[in-house]
């Protein structure tokens, strides 16, 4: 039986804020929190703009009451993931519970500490730094933490994984497989990655401009994002107000390159396209696009052409809350599914920050600045290397 | 769930080009693959840029598409490491070179969905592409994930299979956990002794909703178990939802691993729900790693359709037809079941 899926609870933490409510100031007042380079020891210390979680392993640890020291990008997921549980009210232990989450860089925050010794003596390097190496070992001490046991699974899918965790969410929901499924993603900053998309050469060396014809490249950031999802029957039951109704969704592959978007982004036009059709949507019913929107020359161009091409009739609102966050990888789509969910729960779109020029090959200008409107449909893109492209579409709930 | 197998593609370490399960060659405490001739299948341009994870997936993955006559509508890939040496090399140069002037490549490579990715470019596959991470459950979770799209679509046709590498960084850290044998024993499964072999592999499956083969994967469960009782607990559950108990399976392919502590689990299994069954091994053919399930499928798939069992997974004949076989695996606390039948 096919059913609607609904968001029950939802939980953030990024450089932004620690919570569901403080990031929804955040946004509201257009404050973003990028800032330099200060967790890693790294040769862009101070310098490198980068979007931090300003709360210690030490913290979050203390927070989820752990005493075994355990990797960073697991902390940021229990924080997260508790919050959208506390927050949707439900005891998930009377129901069929599922965990998937999404990691791009799983224990590397721990094994990157581990490899120096390594690499100068096999023998040597501290072996509790690598036990949780592998992404699934994340989820896994996620679970554990919220006491999830039955089904419990870890997507990577670069860029998009988050977005493909939410969609899988859904779809065990909708197959009567689970009645809950905690869904999102989580990814901490570390040296391997900011190295990577440093010989990439896609940073920014000042905060990113997203969808800006002078966009120079993203900044990276770290945090986790979380959402609640239950079947209308947990609903009903349990009497829980849903925040949003998950609509619509697909998953496509730009099968263009390894790394870089087609120039007229078929990945992305085909997932956004497919989602529509899967929500029974007209394009010109979405109000507000949460875009994927990294800043970088290929992503931005190849999603605003794919964007202005679907989207021809009736342009709808849209901006990238990497300008906040900075591009958190694993966590983005999790993070912004978040931020979706409260453009309707609080009937807004938030700004894109610092745009100043249209890009000269599409005619789209993001929002501006924070406004309150009416949102009935918000689409969430999430697009990553591998050309894995997936989009989301949140609904008000009917039901209030 | 139904999933038909239309094919399969394998790199492994004990299949001959001929077809024959031969006992692999050990070198100490580990086994890799045979590889096979690239060319054959990869154009040498686009092989110069891939690593060896890379040669091994998309080639098994391009022999399933090549035996099953029809081009995927999507591709789901389950790797519990995904490419391990392209991430070593890029962290031995991040420290080497002290972050300066980097070359991009390892990193690119690096991201667990790069096998799918890859696979999608080849193909021309702009379908759902989706890559599992999840340790000893990610070829598990993308079968799961192709029976959810069939049972949407049947008419379609989802490239599904695992993929994991060993590397030399990977054995050295595993081997600091007293994971391997230490003494060079030819065999490894029986007797058992104090440790297992590393391993690798790739196998992938053009598997379709429809009618199209005898052989189908009935049915995949995965679990947490803590004790022996929790699992069988699990394990009666799955067969009696499958309207099955353990008299009705006629093979069962166990993960042993030829560790005695870990095949003290095997060994209850066997002596208390399987006493009468025939009962075979497979990791002497293919070594211990995250996603083996993905070599046991496509050795049950060979069995459930030529109806008869290598002499090197089982030394005696069986005189019964084999209708439905059942894979257990067990890795810590991690525990799958893949059912197929014919």
């Amino acid at each position: 039986m096919s059913s609607g899926v609904y968001v029950a609870g939802a939980g953030a933490l990024s450089a932004i804020g620690h919570s569901y409510a403080t990031s929804f100031l955040a946004l509201k007042n257009s404050t973003h929190g990028i800032g330099p380079l200060s967790s890693l020891s790294s040769i862009y210390k101070s310098t490198l703009p980068v979007g931090e979680v300003k709360l210690s392993n030490e913290q979050l640890a203390a927070q989820a009451g752990l005493t075994k020291p355990v990797t960073r990008t697991a902390l940021l997921g229990i924080h997260a993931a508790r919050e959208a549980i506390t927050d949707s009210k439900l005891d998930i232990t009377k129901w069929r519970t599922g965990l998937v989450s999404a990691t791009t860089v799983g224990g590397m925050d721990r094994t990157e500490n581990f490899f120096p010794d390594f690499l100068k003596d096999n023998t040597q390097g501290i072996l509790s730094d690598v036990i949780h190496h592998g992404c699934g070992a994340t989820t896994d001490l996620i679970a554990q933490a919220l006491g999830i046991t039955d089904f419990t699974t870890t997507i990577n899918t670069a860029c998009s994984s988050s977005a493909n965790a939410i969609m899988l969410g859904a779809r065990l929901i909708r197959q009567n497989k689970l009645d809950v499924v905690i869904a999102g993603g989580t990814d901490s900053l570390t040296r391997f990655t900011v190295n990577g998309f440093k010989s990439l050469m896609i940073l920014s060396d000042e905060l990113c401009q997203p969808f800006d014809a002078s966009r120079k490249g993203l900044n990276l950031g770290e945090g986790a994002g979380f959402v609640v999802l239950v079947s209308s029957r947990v609903l009903q039951e349990e009497n829980l107000k849903a925040k949003a109704i998950l609509t619509g969704f697909a998953n496509t592959n730009d099968a263009y390159h390894q790394t870089a978007s087609s120039p007229d982004g078929r990945g992305s036009f085909a997932a956004m396209q497919n989602a529509l059709i899967m929500a029974g949507l007209a394009t010109s019913e979405i109000d507000y696009i949460n875009l994927h929107g990294t800043g970088t020359l290929n992503n931005d161009l190849s999603e605003g052409t794919a964007i202005a091409r679907l989207f021809a009739e009736k342009i709808p609102a849209m901006s990238s809350t990497k300008s906040f966050t900075g591009h958190t990888l694993g966590a983005c789509g999790g993070l912004e599914a978040v931020f979706s969910v409260m453009a309707i729960e609080h009937q807004c779109v938030f700004a894109n920050l610092r745009f100043e020029t249209t890009m000269p090959e599409v005619n789209l200008t993001p929002q501006t600045k924070f406004e309150h409107k009416a949102v009935n449909h918000v689409m969430s893109n999430s697009f990553g290397f591998g050309g894995n492209c997936s989009s989301l579409i949140f609904s008000r709930s009917s039901i209030e | 769930m139904k999933l038909y197998i239309n094919s399969v593609g394998i790199i492994s370490p004990s299949l001959q080009a001929s077809g024959e399960w031969e006992l692999p060659r050990v070198d100490e405490n580990y086994l890799t693959c045979i590889e096979p001739d690239y060319t054959q299948w990869i154009q040498p341009q686009q092989l110069r840029r891939m690593s060896r994870i890379m040669k091994m997936g998309t080639t098994a993955a391009l022999m399933a598409v090549k035996a099953g006559e029809s081009k995927p509508d999507a591709i789901i890939a389950g790797t519990a490491y995904g490419c391990l040496e392209d991430t070593a090399t890029f962290l031995t140069k991040i420290i080497e070179l002290k972050e300066e002037a980097l070359n991009p490549t390892p990193f690119m490579q690096s991201t667990h969905n790069t096998i799918a990715a890859q696979i999608a470019l080849l193909q021309n596959c702009q379908g759902y592409n989706q890559t599992y991470v999840h340790g000893a459950f990610s070829f598990e979770h993308a079968l799961l994930d192709a029976g959810m799209l069939l049972t949407d679509n049947p008419a379609q046709t989802i490239l599904t299979g695992g993929v994991d590498e060993l590397t030399k960084a990977g054995h050295a850290i595993h081997s600091r956990f007293n994971k391997y044998r230490k003494e060079n024993t030819p065999y490894l499964i029986s007797p058992a002794g104090d440790g297992t072999w590393a391993g690798e592999g790739a196998a992938f499956f053009m598997l379709s909703g429809a009618d199209e083969s005898a052989v189908t994967i009935a049915d995949v469960h995965t679990f947490m178990a803590s004790s022996s009782e929790q699992a069988f607990h699990q394990l009666d559950n799955f067969l009696k939802q499958n309207q099955l108990d353990t008299n009705a399976i006629d093979f069962l392919l166990t993960g042993k691993n030829g560790d005695q502590k870990n095949d003290l689990f095997y060994d209850q299994l066997i002596e208390t729900r399987f006493s009468d069954q025939a009962v075979g091994a497979y990791k002497h053919l293919c070594g211990e790693y995250s996603t083996s399930t993905a070599f046991a499928t496509a050795l049950a798939y060979t069995i459930l359709k030529h109806q008869t069992v290598p002499v090197s997974v089982l030394n005696s004949s069986l005189n019964t037809p084999i209708k439905t076989l059942l894979i257990y695996n067990t890795y810590g606390q991690h525990h799958s079941l893949i059912l197929l039948t014919v």
